[in-house]
């Protein structure tokens, strides 16, 4: 034979350079994966001193005395989210429909105010309303719950404006021009035919909002707190002072706040499921 | 209240349009464009991509703002800044090349939306308009399905019906069948012709030339922003005059054929 090996016969491929094929290499590379969990974890139960975790972070001592704080300040997070949501919805919603003027004006402002609120830890502006602002407008608000709403709706406003933006720009535009060309004026196209899909849109990364700003509540306390208004984390930190039982507090903390946030997830997977099972294009 | 603008003669033109100029930016789209639409006809708008035909058609109901000139519909110059275009708009339906249906509403709501909204109709009233119309398009059993359960032909009758409801003096459609497979053309087109039948005034942009050769009373041909040619449909699709048009309706009527240069 005169031609070279590489050369296929007419209708077949040229031979094989790799010893296994694509699926036998995933598979493999799967088996691999299992066997470096299961290493992993062993070599991590073997390195826990089994007795000290057991007294330092589920110490029942310190269980019975937080326990009687724990309703309260669960209430008290959940007042400050909720708060914190409501300004921040409300501004962020503004903020948002700024953004998006047809005033470069408002335009600008929209995006200075978010750049800014977004670029700053939310640490900075709790403190701000727990002593700058009462000295800087000679207004001292009475309310914690109104001053953790405010510090904490400013800036949670910066992340769920841009949110609401990417929604109800993601809105295609022919919906608009079909409302549109039926008549309906642009109020009514915005209430009726773009906010409504948008919702949808913005649920899961309004979800995270909310997430983060449950945990962001954990800054109140720089506001200065009664012991009535103490939130989870604060109530905490004390018993983390206090009482023996080591990082126990921590742990029953801890799981208080995934006992607000995976609900809210479940609650966003939900709506979606129920709005997006007939919307969907 | 809303009184509907009614073409005073019944003679005058229900779209009147006169040296309309359209720019986006720099670029020109329409250059100086007179058309007049009277009313029952079926004027075909064919052309070449980028010709500016579903620009020209946007310009009728203000989806686009003409640069310059006149475009009156209804006996309404649109483009006067004190026109309510709402109003016009209600009056005039509009199909879309990509159906455009509220995704998140039933067929039965996006047809009576608007109904309720912009006409103020009581919800059993519009509901039966919207099912009568429904049952035109042949749809009257999909009526509570979602746009999204629906083929891309049945969700452009849909639109149809929607558009249709709002009892339009004039149809504008844009490409309706561009979007569609080539086997679910046939139901869209046969709905618009029985449409053509009932005598309602339509302006059609399309590349379905049998249809506009059918159907149309009328074939303008644009070309670069201009309408080239514009005149009876069987004379413009079987017997051009204008050179540009025939090189079109050779490219489009046997794609294989490159043209005769």
């Amino acid at each position: 034979m005169t031609t070279t090996s590489s050369a296929p016969a007419p209708g077949t491929l040229p031979a094989s350079r790799r010893r296994w094929s694509p699926r036998k290499r995933a598979r493999a590379f799967r088996l691999a994966q299992y066997a470096l969990l299961v290493v992993a974890v062993v070599a991590v139960a073997l390195a826990i001193d089994w007795e000290n975790v057991g007294t330092n972070f589920f110490n029942t001592d310190a269980i019975a005395a937080i326990a009687p704080q724990l309703p309260r300040a669960f209430l008290n997070t959940i007042t400050y989210t909720a708060a914190g949501f409501a300004v921040g919805l409300s501004l962020g919603t503004a903020l948002a429909l700024m953004r998006m003027s047809s005033v470069a004006l408002y335009r600008w402002i929209a995006v200075v105010y978010i750049e800014f609120f977004r670029g700053i830890p939310a640490l900075l502006v709790v403190i701000s309303f727990g002593y700058a602002v009462p000295i800087a407008f000679g207004v001292n608000i009475p309310s914690v719950t109104t001053k953790a709403a405010l510090a904490l709706g400013l800036v949670s406003a910066a992340y769920i404006a841009e949110t609401l933006r990417a929604g109800l720009q993601a809105v295609p535009k022919g919906q608009v021009e079909a409302a549109r060309s039926l008549g309906m004026s642009h109020g009514r196209t915005l209430r009726q035919v773009v906010i409504p899909q948008a919702f949808r849109i913005v649920l899961p990364p309004m979800t995270n909002e909310v997430i983060l700003l449950t945990k962001d509540t954990s800054l109140v306390f720089l506001l200065g707190l009664a012991v009535s208004q103490y939130d989870l984390t604060k109530i905490g930190r004390d018993a983390l002072n206090s009482a023996q039982g080591g990082l126990t507090p921590l742990f029953l903390i801890g799981a208080c706040y995934l006992l607000i946030t995976l609900p809210l997830g479940q609650l966003a997977r939900y709506l979606e499921k129920r709005t997006g099972a007939r919307s969907r294009s | 209240m809303t009184t509907a603008p009614t073409t005073t003669d019944p003679a005058g033109p229900v779209v009147r349009i006169a040296g309309l100029r359209k720019a986006f930016g720099e670029r020109e789209v329409l250059t100086g464009i007179d058309l007049e639409v009277r009313a029952g006809e079926v004027v075909c708008v064919i052309g070449p991509s980028g010709s500016g035909k579903s620009t020209l058609l946007r310009c009728a109901n203000l989806l686009e703002e003409p640069t310059g000139g006149e475009v009156e519909v209804l006996g309404v110059d649109v483009t006067d800044p004190d026109v309510d275009i709402d109003r016009v708009r209600t009056h005039v339906g509009m199909v879309f090349q990509q159906f455009n249906l509220f995704a998140h509403k039933t067929v039965l709501e996006n047809c009576t939306m608007a109904q309720r909204q912009v006409l103020k109709r009581s919800r059993a009233e519009a509901e039966r308009i919207a099912r009568a119309n429904l049952e035109r398009v042949g749809l009257a059993d999909r009526a509570d399905a979602h746009p999204a359960q629906l083929s891309g032909g049945q969700q452009q009758r849909v639109a149809i019906a929607r558009a249709l409801s709002m009892d339009p003096q004039l149809m504008l459609f844009d490409e309706p069948t561009s979007a569609l497979d080539p086997e679910l053309v046939g139901d869209v087109l046969g709905v618009m012709r029985d449409l053509a039948d009932g005598g309602m005034t339509m302006i059609v942009v399309t590349h379905e030339m049998a249809f506009a050769r059918d159907v149309g009373d009328r074939v303008v041909f644009m070309d670069g922003g201009v309408i080239v040619e514009d005149g009876p449909a069987d004379q413009v699709i079987g017997a051009p005059r204008e050179a540009r048009t025939r090189t079109f309706l050779q490219r489009v009527l046997d794609p294989t054929h490159t043209g005769a240069a």
